[in-house]
């Protein structure tokens, strides 16, 4: 028999954990132990295992989440790091982008640098912007670095040099010494994970990836667009069955989730958006009376007013439970017995008074704002990325998407949502599907009037053959699928956008095929085109992955029910476009067999979360048992 | 009632969306944009107004000297193109420092919105060309005639046309003319996307016109700052402060009066005009004076005509905060970003343990030119024109140390060292804090950098040092605290570079720049 595989997903709020075995899917939700996650996390596992008759001997593979690398960063709770770097750039990495990320705030805090100055160390060398040697490489001082770095007991060593991503000789050099002279211990150099130009952020990543150990090997896509759970939201496109990738991601952020108050981490991630909006997060009115929600969550201690541990302020859970989205007596699978007058209480005193709002106004203002905060970063998101959401599919993950997903997706235009089976442990289950891939970027470039297919063509063969090799290594026998990309500006511009390259050999015509692309994405997204100004390509990137895993679960236990099951019971929800409470159907998920359809307004209930299908939208159950939602 | 919490609360949701709307429109202008002034430092800025030409919201990301002064830039725009008679596809354009953002390289865009041919507001947006002819980012002119092209109120495109005359004068007017045609363009463009996206939003809740949410906004956030302002205690305070100055050291008058309908600075007392291109418009002057006045008074009310208008300004005329045409204002804000620490400095007595040390307050904005036309330059010398921009340390605050290396009250940032190598043969030798040069307290101020840079050519190089200051007058600590360090500048070989001219670095020299600190808060114990 196979062994089972896990995963888990360890959130600010929840812990999702995930068991697969012989066909069949067993999850847990379990509230996260913020001083000890783990503590959290084993307390599912005991719980799937429980469910499974399965013992722990029988797990073959455990999944988590990459939450904990980013929390290693944000606590610089990671290996011990020391950087090297050019003499005269000491301190890169302290005085970042040397701006404030907000106007008018004097009393703001700039991330603390990955490296104290103590551990960083200046070596004499110089590269130029050309890639020539200026300094040639001091390897005596380079010796003397390294029995500093033994005494100060460094775990990890990053090397970062001015313009190594046009030269990476002496960079190379250096890992050289270092590591002859330092066994056992682990050492980046910033022009392999990052050859790109602009010093901070090449740096940055370089000490990133060290010190908390993020997996350059396994860049996790998750296949999911809408995941809404206790702390935050998160937002991605994915296209042909597969998420967009950028290389440009923000982690740690010390400031109210201010964009521009983290540390930039030049990687491939999944491009996505997440933001912080999530049951737990408090509403808040502003000194003008603004209903202001997240990005401070209540997270699972002491958590939402309705816990009833601690929270006395409001949160997305409180409006949702005083709007009567949420069954007090069955939230987390009745795990939680929630309080609803603590949440009326919470809403209506902290928002609802000031404003003469009613507790459910005051609760509606709370659920339209989250969900206008979630929109405006899609929105965003979307232009970024040359996207039109009006005409994707919104896949609804995390414990409370299901209960503003149509209300999102109504803002945003779309038509269609689906909520699929285990939707509140969605991010869990994803890492059991994602595909394992390897992007490698190399940056290289041309104008248009050198643009030399047989050089670009030997670069991309050699960069697929690494890429592949790897993600073979780690797959054996997968089926790979190969992604190719080229980032192009106008001459004299610092921002670049990216364009598919073909799946073949370029050819000499390439050139103006790829400008035509890029001109027509670039007057899509910004309403100009500007014609007589040359075109510059420079970073080319491989992404090998093996073929998505089978979209579709393992099949469902049989649900034993009918088509037209009934209701099984009427709740009072609020409505705020009607201006009053009516009373709807709520369902049970496990009535809902295949091919079963509903008409809204309705509520489905399972024993994780609660879909809400307002008037106006139709449900029907898929082959596969997911919710698929569609606008009327 | 019903109908009463169903508006309030699409009140709510369109203010949010608004917000969301002006912060695309600046992310456009970064990626669009082709200076690296721009792209790189973030010298921009990006707002909403109504039909009458009012500041309803601004982007974070920018700077407070266009946001500010781009408040009052529009509706000196309507009075000479009348709303009426815009058309979908007008893009209006000046670079007028007393009408638009205080020099000739800042080119204010203003774009009417249109819903379904109804004019339903304006969107504007600054930022900074890298040359616009004259003498360059130099301090040395002694007229603004002298300072480069100007372009008074004119049409940048008309129903949807590029006017291309007028590029084309611009671009033969300047030493970079792709780069700026490009950023033209980039503003352009950051108006049109954030015009289609009103336009949609409006449509979304079924709404035909901006202004009655403008309205709600203007008077909700003028009532929150004149409530802020009638929390502090009523009277007037003074302070002043000396600078290096150009040919003579200036002194910073000001009185600030607290009165029942609000906050007013006073000038009087301050320095006459400089002969020299340092001086800061009456608009400049009002941006930095309400910026440093809105970071101690409510910093969390949102920057609007509303919350603006509570505070104002009043400056002798053809002082240096007040010059007239045709002084030459070029490094305007070596001037102007000191006035938040000048301000701050009056509220030091009434609000005691509230208010910062003084910081290194105006950046450098370094312009280095090299190319045959240089003095002692070969004929053979690369020709090019950058800007590098360092920063001094903020003044430590009440409980905290200052920052390192961080523009205040500019909202502009450095640009990578890489950037500027890869366009230009100069080759910096050091890009560092500068160890020691906060002021000492108990809390410690901020450090400057320290940049050390030379030409890789063996040819000489210039450099332009109109906005060098605080090298004989320090960031002051304050409660006891310690000044910051001095600046210094100089070339390796030993000579001090002593003023605000362009000096030469001779071939094989190279120069040191070491930034203010930042001043220290409270005795250390």
């Amino acid at each position: 028999m196979q062994p089972a595989r896990l995963a888990a997903d360890i959130g600010g709020t929840f812990t999702d954990v995930v068991l697969e075995h012989a066909g069949r899917r067993i999850s847990a939700k379990v509230l996260t132990t913020p001083q000890a996650p783990e503590e959290g996390m084993l307390e599912g596992i005991v719980q799937v295992l429980a469910g499974a008759g399965l013992a722990a001997t029988d797990v073959g593979v455990l999944i988590h989440g990459t939450t904990l690398a980013t929390n290693a960063l944000i606590e610089r709770a990671g290996a011990r790091t020391a950087f090297v770097t050019t003499s005269g750039f000491r301190d890169v990495l302290e005085m970042g982008y040397e701006k404030r990320y907000e106007h008018y705030d004097l009393n703001l805090e700039l991330p603390a640098p990955l490296v104290p100055r103590a551990l960083r160390f200046p070596v004499s060398e110089r590269i130029t912007a050309r890639g020539a040697i200026d300094t040639p490489l001091d390897e005596a001082a380079l010796d003397r670095v390294a029995d500093a770095l033994r005494q100060a007991n460094v775990e990890a060593v990053a090397v970062g040099f001015l313009h190594a991503y046009a030269n990476d000789a002496h960079e190379r050099r250096a890992g050289e010494i270092l590591a002859a002279r330092l066994p056992g211990i682990a050492i980046t150099l910033s022009s392999a994970v990052c050859p790109e130009i602009r010093e901070y952020e090449r740096f940055s990543t370089a000490c990133a990836i060290l010190s908390a150990g993020i997996a350059r090997e396994s860049g996790i896509a998750e296949v999911l667009s809408f995941d809404m759970g206790g702390t935050t939201a998160k937002i991605c496109f994915i296209s042909d069955g597969r998420p967009e990738q950028s290389r440009k991601f923000e982690v740690a952020r010390v400031w109210r989730n201010l964009k521009g108050s983290g540390l930039p981490v030049r990687v491939p991630v999944t491009e996505m958006v997440e933001i912080g909006a999530g049951g737990g997060s408090i509403a808040r009115l502003d000194s003008l009376g603004r209903i202001r929600v997240g990005p401070q969550s209540a997270g699972a201690e002491p958590g939402p007013a309705c816990y009833r541990r601690g929270g006395s302020e409001p949160t997305v859970t409180d409006a949702d439970v005083v709007l009567g989205r949420i069954d007090p007596q069955a939230f987390a699978n009745g795990t939680l017995a929630l309080d609803r007058a603590a949440a009326e209480r919470a809403v209506r005193e902290r928002i609802g008074e000031r404003l003469a709002l009613d507790a459910h106004w005051a609760a509606a203002g709370i659920g339209e704002i989250v969900e206008e905060n979630m929109a405006s970063a899609a929105r965003v998101h979307a232009i970024e990325r040359g996207k039109a959401a009006e005409r994707c599919t919104m896949i609804a993950f995390g414990g409370a998407a299901p209960l503003h997903a149509v209300r999102l997706a109504a803002k945003l235009g779309m038509q269609r949502v689906l909520v699929p089976v285990d939707a509140s442990v969605g991010s869990a289950v994803g890492f059991l599907r994602a595909p394992m891939a390897f992007e490698l970027a190399r940056s290289f470039a041309l104008r248009e009037e050198s643009f030399d297919p047989a050089a670009i063509n030997r670069l991309l063969e050699a960069m697929q053959a690494e890429a592949a090799a790897i993600v073979a290594a780690g797959a054996p026998g997968a089926v790979l699928e190969t992604r190719r990309l080229v980032e192009m500006r106008h001459l004299g511009q610092g921002h670049e956008m990216a364009v598919p390259l073909p799946a073949r050999a370029l050819v000499q015509d390439d050139c103006a095929a790829l400008r035509a692309a890029y001109q027509a994405r670039y007057e899509e997204q910004f309403g100009v085109r500007i014609a007589d100004v040359p075109l510059e390509f420079l970073t080319w990137s491989v992404t090998v992955a093996t073929a998505l895993a089978e979209a579709s679960p393992p099949p469902a236990p049989a649900p034993a029910a009918l088509r037209d099951a009934p209701p099984r019971g009427r709740r009072d929800v609020f409505d705020p476009a009607l201006g009053k409470t009516e009373l709807l159907p709520a369902y049970d998920r496990t009535d809902l067999a295949p091919g079963a359809r509903l008409a809204g307004p309705a509520l489905v209930t399972e024993p994780q979360t609660t879909t809400l299908l307002p008037a106006g939208w139709n449900l029907e159950v898929t082959a596969a048992g997911h919710l698929l939602l569609e606008r009327r | 009632m019903m109908r009463d919490m169903r508006q309030q609360l699409v009140r709510q949701i369109l203010w949010n969306r608004l917000i969301a709307v002006v912060e695309e429109q600046a992310n456009v202008l970064l990626k669009t944009a082709f200076g690296t002034i721009t792209r790189e430092a973030g010298d921009l800025s990006a707002g909403v107004y109504d039909t009458r030409g009012r500041l309803l919201a601004q982007a974070v990301t920018g700077t407070p000297g266009h946001v500010n002064t781009m408040a009052t830039a529009v509706a000196h725009f309507l009075e000479r193109y009348p709303a009426a008679a815009l058309k979908p596809g007008d893009v209006l354009v000046t670079n007028d420092p007393w009408l638009g953002t205080g020099h000739l390289f800042d080119f204010v865009t203003v774009t009417p919105a249109f819903l379904d041919e109804r004019l339903i507001g304006f969107f504007a947006s600054t930022c900074h060309l890298i040359d616009v002819g004259g003498r360059g980012f130099v301090a040395e002119a002694t007229s603004v005639y002298e300072e480069g092209i100007y372009i008074p109120h004119l049409k940048l495109a008309e129903a949807g046309r590029l006017n291309d005359t007028l590029l084309a004068i611009l671009m033969g007017n300047s030493r970079e003319p792709t780069q700026v045609r490009g950023d033209l363009l980039g503003l352009l463009s950051c108006n049109e996307v954030a015009s289609r996206r009103l336009a949609a939003m409006l449509r979304e809740f079924g709404l035909e016109e901006l202004d009655t949410l403008g309205e709600h906004i203007l008077a909700t956030s003028r009532g929150a700052m004149l409530e802020a302002a009638r929390r502090l205690p009523r009277g007037t305070w003074r302070a002043a402060m000396r600078l290096d100055g150009y040919e003579a050291p200036i002194d910073l008058c000001a009185a600030l009066s607290v009165t029942e309908d609000g906050i007013h600075v006073d000038y009087a007392g301050s320095s006459p005009a400089s002969r020299f291109g340092i001086n800061s418009p009456k608009c400049y002057t009002d941006a930095y004076t309400s910026f440093g006045v809105k970071c101690i008074v409510a910093p969390e009310i949102p920057n609007n005509a509303g919350s603006l208008s509570v505070m104002t300004v009043s400056a002798p005329e053809n002082s240096i905060v007040n010059p007239l045409r045709p002084r030459p204002v070029t490094a305007r804000h070596v001037i102007g970003q000191m006035l938040p620490e000048l301000v701050f400095g009056c509220f030091e007595e009434p609000l005691e343990g509230r208010v910062p040390a003084e910081g290194a307050g105006s950046m450098w904005v370094m312009g280095f030119a090299g190319g045959p036309l240089v003095a002692g330059a070969s004929a053979q010398a690369t020709p090019f024109n950058v800007i590098s921009i360092a920063i001094g340390g903020m003044g430590a605050r009440p409980g905290k140390d200052g920052l390192s290396s961080t523009a205040f009250p500019s909202g502009v940032g450095a640009i990578p060292v890489e950037i500027t190598e890869a366009q230009s043969p100069l080759l910096f030798r050091r890009r560092e804090l500068a160890q020691g040069s906060g002021g000492e307290g108990r809390y410690r101020g901020g450090l400057g950098a320290v940049i050390e840079i030379e030409n890789t050519e063996g040819e000489p190089f210039s450099i332009a040092c109109a906005t060098v200051e605080r090298r004989h007058h320090p960031a002051r600590g304050r409660a006891g605290g310690g000044d910051g360090r001095v600046a210094r500048l100089a070339l390796a070989s030993g000579k001090i570079l002593p003023g605000k001219e362009t000096y030469v670095v001779p071939a094989g020299d190279r120069l040191i720049a070491e930034m203010p600190g930042g001043g220290g808060y409270g005795k250390r114990r």
